[in-house]
């Protein structure tokens, strides 16, 4: 049984200029120490996503509908506050992009630490603070006795890191959710963090959502990905199949427009215009207008996962009927 | 071989730190360049790679003389920026334009497109209205946005568009030289593939020379003819793009290309990944020798003691490295 089931969920946001569709159907589920990479630009609802399963979406303006997302039998989307409280933090844990701006400055990396185990364990002050010691050495922090003294200002930005993995670890979650989370850091202190991700996930099973924009990141990283625009997942398969042999234009184009994918110095490919404007309904496939493939049925049907073998899905019309291989 | 475009020599940048009272002042120093020299031909396109840090953005401001130097020389089209009188810089900055990594905050949000880039032009040159007007239409086209949209203000615009609007007033004074610091860090990626192929058409078509700062290796190695890498300071390996980045000699670099993520699945699970131990030094207080020694595999005594230069390896691929030929032995 996976660890947690998505179906169908919804999230809009209600504004001035109209209702936002953010996440429009998203349905995905993951196994007990998986790695799912999501991969998407800005606008694609990747981290929204995230956030709405955690409840972490400001209600109102946002809204969150969708038929359930289950978590080993308790549903997220229906289940009281108090209870998503109880998960957040001890259940599933997040990390984020910037942890300068999610580590609190005023206090210490000791309190930090302590504070989720205070709240969600019934532990005395003494015993917490060894287990936020033994935390911080367990990320690789040197010299930690001394420095869980600091404020999080006194760290590097691959050290505050370390410190959120250690604060998210550190109430044994089922799930962590990493939101972009080397983006901000330079390329070898990426090379660490992956590293201690990865080594910490081998040794407590832990279930990794991992969202980034940049599919290269996703490829060492990731069991299976899922590829996310406009609100909607376009594809999802195993990463060496996605590599392979991408089974949607979307996933195909990213991959092209990547230097690192592509002979030197040959001209980059670009999708042409923009992401639709989801405050507006989009007929058929989102991506239809910026497709090279399309054809006139794309922007009629309906757009839907459909697996189309060896374990891929792909929400393309094209590649379902058969009429389409991308290499 | 012809005449560099650009030639610096053993410049230093260092910044005086305030301390407290309580430990006295003057007493430390931040250096940021430390004796960096290197060439740059017509044409080239340099890339500056190193982590946050390094220096590599102190050192092209230095170059602009957005900064200036403690120590050396930077000569660019056969002036020395370094000596040059106040006024006579001013003439010199229609030479060399900056682009910058946030496009939200390098252009003014209450000037149009239109006068963000006749601004520039008129900085420069004395031309007539109906000049500009053909000109600022001609730099438009020329970044790939249409004319119509010369009357719009920056927030009307994508980050992408942003850029090309900072890339069309960055050339607005004909320079010679571009420094694009990070031009498309802030950009999604597709976006980013934009600018990329723009910028790489301006230096083909046009025969800019630039130089390319980006802590993302893979966007450096396509767009770049010759990869400098920095550390702390100092240049470590300087040599071919592809040669940099596939057969690096510098024990940093080849930790810095392991660490750069493939984009296959099989090869970056298969290969071998070097790890670095810690965070780079600080740069007030760097260590003695090979900046690197603290964190390298291969260090000796020898390394905490004596300074590596720049040597040639292979043809045009130095490093500076006491035991370059050890740690490329096979």
């Amino acid at each position: 049984m996976a660890l947690l089931e998505v179906d169908d969920l919804r999230t809009s946001f209600h504004t001035r200029n109209g209702v936002v569709r953010a996440v429009d159907g998203v349905s995905f589920c993951i196994d007990r120490g998986e790695t799912l990479g999501i991969v998407g630009e800005s606008g694609s609802g990747k981290s929204v996503t995230c956030l709405s399963l955690l409840g972490l979406v400001p209600q109102p303006p946002g809204r969150i509908e969708g038929a359930g997302a289950v978590l080993e039998g308790i549903d997220l989307l229906r289940c009281p506050q108090e209870v998503l409280r109880g998960i957040r933090g001890r259940r599933v844990a997040m990390i984020f992009q910037d942890p300068m701006t999610s580590l609190n400055p005023y206090m210490t990396i000791e309190e930090q630490l302590m504070e989720p185990l205070l709240i969600h364990e019934k532990i005395d002050r003494a015993a917490a603070a060894r287990m936020a010691l033994q935390a911080l050495q367990e990320v690789g922090v040197p010299e930690a006795e001394q420095r869980i003294r600091s404020y999080p200002h006194q760290f590097s930005g691959g050290m505050r890191q370390r410190v959120m993995i250690a604060m998210a670890l550190i109430g044994k979650p089922d799930l962590l959710i990493a939101d972009e989370p080397t983006t901000a850091l330079d390329v070898t202190v990426q090379a660490q963090i992956l590293d201690l991700i990865a080594q910490q996930q081998r040794q407590r099973g832990v279930a990794v959502i991992f969202i980034s924009h940049d599919l290269s990141v996703v490829a060492g990283f990731c069991d299976r990905v899922m590829v996310m625009y406009a609100g909607r997942v376009v594809e999802t398969a195993d990463t060496r199949a996605v590599f392979r042999e991408p089974k949607h234009p979307y996933t195909r184009a990213l991959q092209r427009s990547r230097p690192a994918m592509q002979a030197k110095g040959a001209e980059l490919y670009v999708i042409p215009g923009l992401p639709p404007d989801l405050s507006r309904p989009v007929p058929g496939c989102a991506f239809a207008p910026r497709c090279e493939f399309a054809v006139a049925d794309c922007s009629r049907t309906e757009m839907q996962l459909q697996d189309v073998g060896a374990g891929q899905a792909s929400a393309c019309l094209r590649v379902q009927r058969g009429e389409l291989t991308l290499q | 071989m012809q005449e560099p475009l650009l030639e610096v020599r053993g410049v230093k940048t260092y910044f005086p730190l305030e301390r407290g009272m309580l430990f006295g002042r003057g007493a430390a120093t931040v250096k940021a360049v430390d004796g960096v020299s290197l060439s740059i031909a017509q044409g080239e396109v340099l890339g500056l790679v190193g982590e946050s840090g390094c220096g590599k953005s102190t050192l092209a401001r230095t170059i602009l003389r957005l900064v200036p130097p403690t120590e050396g020389t930077v000569i660019l089209a056969g002036r020395n920026l370094a000596e040059l009188a106040p006024e006579d810089l001013r003439a010199a900055r229609g030479d060399f334009q900056m682009v910058f990594q946030d496009p939200y905050a390098s252009l003014n949000p209450r000037m149009t497109v239109y006068d963000t880039i006749a601004e520039a032009i008129q900085a420069h040159r004395a031309v007539s209205r109906a000049e500009l007007a053909a000109e600022v239409s001609a730099l438009l086209n020329r970044v790939g946005l249409a004319a119509r949209f010369s009357r719009k203000y920056p927030h009307e615009f994508s980050g992408g568009q942003r850029q090309r609007i900072a890339v069309a007033r960055a050339l607005a004074v004909r320079p010679r030289l571009i420094v694009a610091d990070e031009p498309v860090s802030a950009l999604d990626v597709s976006i980013q593939a934009q600018i990329i192929n723009l910028l790489a058409g301006l230096t083909r078509e046009m025969g800019l020379t630039m130089i390319f700062i980006s802590h993302d290796l893979a966007v450096v190695k396509h767009i770049s003819d010759r990869i400098a890498v920095m550390y702390l300071g100092k240049i470590v390996e300087l040599g071919p793009a592809a040669g940099v980045l596939e057969r690096p000699l510098h024990p940093y670099t080849k930790a810095l290309s392991s660490a750069m993520p493939l984009p296959d699945p099989e090869r970056e699970r298969t290969r071998k990944r070097i790890i670095l131990e810690g965070d780079p030094p600080s740069p007030v207080n760097p260590p003695a020798g090979c900046p690197f020694h603290p964190r390298c595999a291969y260090a000796i005594p020898e390394c905490s003691r004596d300074q590596p230069r720049l040597e040639a390896f292979r043809t045009g691929h130095e490093a500076a490295c006491l035991r370059l030929e050890q740690v490329n032995a096979d």
